[in-house]
């Protein structure tokens, strides 16, 4: 299959992040980054469809400055076979803006499937994905948790909440991949060297219109400092008579 | 004056707790825009009409219901076609989903058929002007990002539990529609659906989460926070993304950043150290209790009270007294 993975540039979560002076984004220094970790789960379930299936091709799409070359290497070197990159010198807020982009370049990729992450774990929005599908007028499930392909069928899995749905569409078809799909592999020494020689296509992204700007960001207020009740079992009453009397939730 | 519309969700023939949510928030723009309508939207099998005046109680004017047998089940581009036409006709200032599994699946798709702005995940909104600007949490839960949506209608998905549904109770119209597009005719099709676990709450609705982490040793001492749960009676169980990846509980438990967001009014962390993947998914709640045997652990950061200690020995005396505590009243 011919399986297009849309990936995104995000900085580690773990970082204990600070407001750019400009109030309106996070402050860059000292940040690292990787890919999405949904956008890893999509790469590795392309690279393992395409393992199982027979020959294909796995291409890794990322949109933004010359950064995210970084990732899609990182992808290459995974497996994937090329990379494409949708220069920009920023990434919109408009998710619609940047599926404009994306559906501009996937349009006559005859591509069979085309991943993407469930959200990006730093904007948490999970649109791009759908609103592309929408844009290609391409069968789409998003959020899912299983997904088997045979003779140009899917079906997956997709978790509500306290429930799940199994759906059933045609290829071509957009999916975006959720917790349940599988991590993605580390590059192997000899996939890092591999990837440098593999092509990396970089092409103006056609954004469209935006209509969200970012106004502001800020950190959440802090949680009130809690305090140690006691130790072992024998702290569970006194926990029991805080819960009822202080917090009100028993 | 402009009217708001606000998605009504429901499934199985009854309405979902997030649907009250939208309407409530609707009526809040509405009222905001000068005192416009509410337009509430209500697709499913026939007889989901009889759901209607539930809404009206939220403050939903007009409920424009859709009836269809292949509407039954979820199926996003007929639900997507029907409600983007809605809304374009109905000169709508804003349109509002829940952020839940079925809304964040349709909301995008609407916005991309009617070509504007969509917010996602807003924990606060307001009308400024002639735009919409809203609060949405960012980065895990780390930043919050104050977005500025122009044009009209705005799309936004409402954080689930973000915003409590408030009373505003109207005499709602009833008017019926017929679906844009077959729902047979769909690309993507449901095969099934699997039910949770009967009576089981889910941790979007309980008001109380009782999680357990790698403290509890092994799958089979998931039984003690089962039982602790059993013993406030309203509460769900949930799961770091450790415990889920061991295949010790289901995927659709875990708690976190790459799983579910949770603000229930008590959250109860067993054996949880609190990497920040999961502290992303359940910072928000209102009183957070931890137990955990190293008192240098994350955890305690973010919990107001906390027990140091082995959480196999601790639960079953915590379990006892909390059912103690609730028989005495």
């Amino acid at each position: 299959m011919k399986i297009a993975v849309c990936i995104k540039r995000v900085p580690d979560m773990e970082t204990r992040f600070k407001i750019a002076a400009s109030g309106s984004s996070v402050d860059e220094t000292g940040l690292k980054y990787d890919m999405s970790d949904f956008d890893g789960y999509a790469v590795e379930t392309a690279l393992q469809l395409n393992e199982k299936q027979g020959p294909g091709e796995t291409v890794v799409i990322s949109l933004g400055p010359d950064v995210v070359q970084e990732q899609l290497r990182k992808a290459l070197s995974m497996g994937a076979d090329r990379a494409v990159q949708l220069k920009s010198d920023r990434v919109p807020a408009d998710g619609l803006a940047i599926a404009t982009a994306l559906a501009a370049e996937l349009k006559s990729g005859g591509y069979d499937l085309i991943l993407f992450g469930r959200q990006a774990v730093d904007s948490a929005n999970a649109t791009v994905g759908p609103m592309t599908a929408e844009l290609l007028d391409l069968p789409c499930a998003t959020a899912v948790s299983s997904l088997e392909i045979a003779n140009g069928r899917a079906t997956a899995r997709r978790e509500l909440e306290g429930a799940a749905e199994v759906v059933e569409f045609s290829l071509p078809a957009i999916v975006s991949v959720d917790e349940g799909m599988p991590r993605a592999r580390y590059p192997s020494l000899k996939g890092i060297m591999a990837a440098k020689k593999k092509p990396l296509e970089v092409r103006p992204a056609q954004l469209g219109e935006e209509r969200i700007t970012i106004e502001k960001m800020e950190l959440p207020p802090e949680r009130a400092a809690g305090r140690i009740v006691g130790e072992g079992p024998a702290a569970v009453p006194e926990l029991v008579r805080l819960l009822h009397t202080e917090a009100k939730v028993l | 004056m402009a009217n708001t519309f606000a998605f009504a969700e429901s499934r199985g023939g009854a309405l979902r707790r997030v649907a009250f949510e939208t309407v409530s928030a609707a009526r809040a723009l509405a009222d905001a825009c000068g005192g416009g309508e509410v337009h509430a939207f209500l697709a499913g099998a026939p007889g989901v009409s009889s759901l209607a005046s539930e809404l009206g109680k939220y403050g939903a004017d007009v409920v424009i219901v859709v009836e269809h047998p292949g509407l039954a089940n979820a199926n996003a581009e007929s639900l997507a076609a029907t409600a983007a036409e809605r809304i374009r006709a109905g000169g709508y200032r804003a349109a509002v989903f829940s952020a839940s599994a079925q809304g964040r699946d349709l909301a995008p798709r609407v916005a991309a058929k009617l070509g504007v702005g969509m917010a996602a995940d807003v924990i606060a909104f307001e009308l400024s002007g002639d735009a919409l600007v809203v609060k949405h949490p960012a980065y895990a839960g780390k930043v919050i990002a104050t977005l500025k949506l122009t044009g009209s209608p705005a799309i936004m998905t409402l954080h689930p539990g973000a915003r409590a549904a408030v009373e505003a109770p109207t005499e709602a119209r009833v008017e019926s529609a017929q679906p844009a597009a077959d729902p047979g005719a769909s690309k993507v099709l449901v095969k099934e659906m699997i039910a949770g676990g009967g009576a089981k709450l889910d941790i979007g609705d309980a008001p109380v989460i009782v999680s357990g982490g790698r403290g509890l040793k092994s799958a089979d001492n998931f039984r003690l926070v089962e039982d602790l749960a059993a013993a406030f009676g309203n509460a769900a169980v949930g799961a770091t993304r450790a415990v889920t990846d061991d295949g010790w509980r289901p995927h659709s438990d875990q708690i976190g950043q790459t799983g579910r967001q949770v603000s229930p009014d008590l959250y109860v962390a067993c054996g949880i150290s609190g990497a920040i993947q999961h502290i992303a998914g359940m910072r928000n709640s209102r009183t957070i209790v931890a137990i955990n045997k190293d008192k240098e652990a994350p955890i305690f950061k973010v919990a107001d009270y906390g027990i140091v200690g082995d959480v196999v020995e601790i639960l079953p005396v915590l379990t006892a007294a909390v059912k103690e505590a609730r028989e005495k009243g």
